[in-house]
C-alpha cells in the first residue's frame, strides 16, 4: 500500500551572491519512513534543511508540509512539522519545564498534560525542573526532542540527531527515532555525514554533493554489492592469477587484492587459492564507507 | 499575542536584567541623595542658625514693595508676581525653598538622566534582546513555530516597552523614596516657573507661567519614557541588524556619548540637529535652557525623535521577517 506523502520538496534553489547552492532538489517523505539525507560538510544538507523549517527563505522551488505550501501558508505549514536544527540551543537560563513552556505557548491548544506527556516519553521527568544549563548534552538532546514533539507533529526534522552523542546516547537516540516512525507513524527526516548511522536508522537515503541529490534509494539497494573484501595473499602473482579467474578484482597499491563480498562465493574462494597452494594470511571484510561511496558516485570528483 | 509577551517576560525575568537595573538605579540615587544633602548642610552653615521663615518673610516684603511702584517695566512686574507666587507657597507650606523635598530631588534626577543614564540602562535590555537570540542559537527554535516572523518580533518589541516604562517606573519610584527618606516627602504642589522660549531675540518670557510640582513631574516623566523608547527603539534596531550583543551596546553607547559631547560643541553646524543624540534633552525645553543649536524647540525635537523612532521599527520588522537565519 502506498503510504501518505508527508513532506512533498520540489525543484528547490537557492542561490546566494551568485553561488547556486542548492541546485535543485527534488525528493518525497512519506508516513512512517526515516529518510536520511546523506552527504559530506558543506554539500548543502543544513542550507536544504534550513529551508524546509522556513529560516531561509528559497530562490525557487515549493516546499509542501501535509498538503500546505510553506511559503504561502506559513503557520499551516508549521503546525505539522517539528525540528532540530543542529544542536538543539534551548534557554539555559530557564528550566527544562519553563522551555517547554515557552514552546507550548507557541502553539494552539498544547496543554500542560501534553508537556507532561512529552516528558515522560524523554525520560526528563525527574530533572525537568532543572536549568537547562545543569543539564547534560544527552539530556538537551533529548529536551530538544521533547520540544519537537510538542505539537503532535506529522513531520520531523533533526539535523545532525547524534552529533556529541556518547556511544550509549547515539543508541538510545536511534532506537527512539524508530520508535517514533514505526509506532507513532511520524515521517523523520535525519541528516548526517555518518553512513554507518544512516545505515542503521533510515529506510530510504538521498545522496547529496555539491548541492544535487546523486541518488536516492533504500538503504538495501545502495549498499548491495558494495560491501568487499580485502585480501592479502602469498605469493601475490599466483593468487592473484586464481582470484581473477573466478571474480573481477582490483589490485590495490599496498598489494592487497580487493573483490566483491558475497557470502557463499567467498569460502569457495578460499578453498580454491588454498588449493593451488596459495595461503592467505589475511582476509577482511571491508564495510561501504561515504567517502568510497561517494568517489564511486561522484566519479571521483573531491568533496568540497 | 499574549502569550508570546509572556514568554518574554519570562525570559527577561530570568535573565535578572531588571533586578540588575534596579540595583544600579538604587545605588546611584543613593550616592546623588548623599551628595545633594552635603550640598545642603554647607549652604546652611553658610547661611548661620537664622530661622529661614524671617528671611523668606522678609523677601516677600520687599517683593511686594517693589511690586507696587509705578514705574516698572510690565515685563519685569510680571516676572515679580511669578516669584512673589512663589515664595508665598514656600511660606504657606513650611517649605524652605533652599531645602528641596523628594520631589524636587526626583525632577533633577530625571532632568539629569535624561540622555545618558536612563538611555543606559535601556540599552541593557534592548540590545540583546534579538541579538542574544542568535548567539544562543535559539532563534532557530523560536522561528520554526507556527507563529509568523513579525508576531514574534512584536511581542519582544512590547515586551521592550513594557520593560523600559518599569525602568522608569523604578527610577521614579526608587529617588522618591530614597531622597525622601532624608529631604522628607513633601513638595508636589510647589510651583514651578516653566514657558521660557529662547528665541533670537533672546528669552522670551511671554508665555512664563507657573506650574504645580506634580504636573510638571508628570510631563517631565512623559518626555522621559519618550526619550527611552526612542533609545529602546534604536538599540532594538541594532539588536537585529548585528547579531552580536556587544558590537550593538558599543554602536548605541557611541551614539549616545557623542551626542553628549556634540551638544557642547555644534552650535554651528546647524544640520546637526537632526540627529537623535543631540535631542535627547527634552526635559532642557521646560526648564528654559538655551538649545544647543538655534532654531530647536521642543516640537522640533519630538518630531526628530519621532521619525528616528519610526525608521528604527520599520527596518527592524522589515530586515527581521525578511532575513535568512544561517
Amino acid at each position: 500500500m502506498e503510504k501518505k506523502i508527508t513532506l512533498a520538496v520540489k525543484n528547490l534553489k537557492k542561490v546566494i551572491g551568485k553561488k547556486e547552492i542548492i541546485k535543485g532538489l527534488t525528493f518525497d517523505l512519506r508516513e512512517g519512513e526515516v529518510f536520511g539525507f546523506l552527504g559530506p560538510n558543506g554539500a548543502g544538507k543544513t542550507t536544504t534543511i534550513r529551508m524546509l523549517v522556513g529560516l531561509i527563505k528559497p530562490t525557487s522551488g515549493s516546499i509542501h508540509i501535509c498538503g500546505y505550501n510553506l511559503d504561502e501558508h506559513f503557520q499551516e505549514a508549521m503546525m505539522s512539522l517539528g525540528c532540530i536544527v543542529e544542536n538543539p540551543e534551548l534557554y539555559p537560563y530557564l528550566s527544562g519545564y519553563n522551555n517547554l513552556l515557552h514552546f507550548a505557548r507557541m502553539l494552539d491548544g498544547i496543554s500542560g498534560e501534553r508537556i507532561k506527556e512529552v516528558t515522560e516519553l524523554v525520560g526528563l521527568t525527574e530533572r525537568i525542573h532543572d536549568k537547562v544549563k545543569t543539564y547534560s548534552l544527552g539530556m538537551r538532546q533529548r529536551l530538544g526532542i521533547a520540544q519537537a514533539l510538542l505539537g503532535r507533529p506529522k513531520v520531523l526534522i533533526l539535523d545532525e540527531p547524534t552529533n556529541g552523542l556518547d556511544p550509549a546516547g547515539i543508541r538510545e537516540m536511534r532506537e527512539f527515532i524508530r520508535f517514533l516512525a514505526e509506532d507513532e507513524g511520524l515521517s523523520v527526516l535525519v541528516s548526517s555525514h555518518l553512513l554507518s548511522e544512516i545505515q542503521l536508522l533510515c529506510d530510504r537515503v538521498a545522496i547529496i554533493s555539491k548541492g544535487t541529490i546523486i541518488r536516492t534509494d533504500t538503504v538495501q539497494q545502495l549498499l548491495a554489492n558494495r560491501e568487499r573484501v580485502v585480501w592479502r595473499i602469498s605469493p601475490f602473482e599466483k593468487g592473484k592469477q586464481v582470484l581473477s579467474s573466478l571474480t573481477p578484482m582490483e589490485e590495490k597499491e599496498d598489494g592487497t587484492i580487493l573483490t566483491e563480498f558475497d557470502e557463499e562465493k567467498i569460502p569457495e574462494w578460499n578453498k580454491q587459492l588454498v588449493e593451488a597452494g596459495v595461503s592467505v594470511i589475511e582476509m577482511n571484510r571491508k564495510m561501504p564507507v561515504l567517502e568510497d561511496l561517494f568517489l564511486e558516485l561522484t566519479g571521483g570528483d573531491s568533496i568540497e | 499575542m499574549n502569550k508570546l509577551i509572556q514568554n518574554e517576560m519570562m525570559k527577561l525575568i530570568a535573565k535578572k536584567r531588571l533586578i540588575v537595573i534596579a540595583l544600579i538605579i538604587g545605588v546611584l540615587v543613593m550616592l546623588f541623595t548623599y551628595a545633594q544633602y552635603k550640598q545642603v548642610q554647607t549652604q546652611r552653615e553658610k547661611l548661620g542658625t537664622s530661622d529661614w521663615r524671617t528671611i523668606l518673610q522678609q523677601q516677600i516684603v520687599d517683593t511686594t514693595n517693589r511690586l507696587s511702584s509705578s514705574r516698572m517695566q510690565d515685563e519685569w512686574k510680571k516676572q515679580l508676581q511669578i516669584s512673589l507666587k512663589q515664595q508665598q507657597y514656600y511660606l504657606d507650606h513650611d517649605i524652605n525653598p533652599a531645602e528641596p523635598g523628594a520631589p524636587t530631588f526626583m525632577r533633577v534626577f530625571l532632568e539629569s538622566s535624561i540622555d545618558l543614564f536612563i538611555p543606559l540602562m535601556v540599552m541593557v535590555i534592548a540590545s540583546d534582546l534579538v541579538s542574544s537570540e542568535h548567539s544562543l542559537g535559539s532563534i532557530k527554535l523560536l522561528l520554526t513555530r507556527p507563529v509568523k516572523r513579525w508576531k514574534v518580533l512584536l511581542s519582544k518589541y512590547i515586551t521592550l516597552c513594557l520593560a523600559i516604562s518599569l525602568i522608569i517606573a523604578i527610577s521614579g519610584i526608587l529617588s522618591y523614596l530614597i531622597s525622601g527618606a532624608v529631604f522628607g516627602f513633601k513638595g508636589w504642589g510647589a510651583p514651578i516657573l516653566t514657558g521660557f522660549n529662547v528665541t533670537e531675540s533672546g528669552l522670551n518670557t511671554s508665555a512664563v507661567k507657573l506650574m504645580s510640582m506634580w504636573r510638571f513631574l508628570l510631563m517631565d516623566f512623559g518626555l522621559v519614557w519618550f526619550v527611552a523608547i526612542v533609545v529602546g527603539s534604536l538599540s532594538f534596531m541594532l539588536s537585529v541588524l548585528i547579531r552580536s550583543t556587544a558590537a550593538g551596546m558599543g554602536v548605541m553607547l557611541a551614539a549616545l556619548i557623542s551626542g553628549a559631547i556634540l551638544t557642547n560643541m555644534v552650535s554651528s553646524w546647524e544640520s546637526a540637529k537632526y540627529l537623535f543624540m543631540v535631542n535627547l534633552r527634552l526635559t532642557d525645553y521646560m526648564k528654559g535652557t538655551a538649545p544647543p543649536i538655534e532654531g530647536m524647540n521642543l516640537s522640533f525635537s519630538i518630531i526628530v525623535l519621532f521619525v528616528w523612532w519610526a525608521a528604527a521599527l520599520f527596518v527592524s520588522f522589515f530586515v527581521f521577517t525578511k532575513k535568512d537565519v544561517y
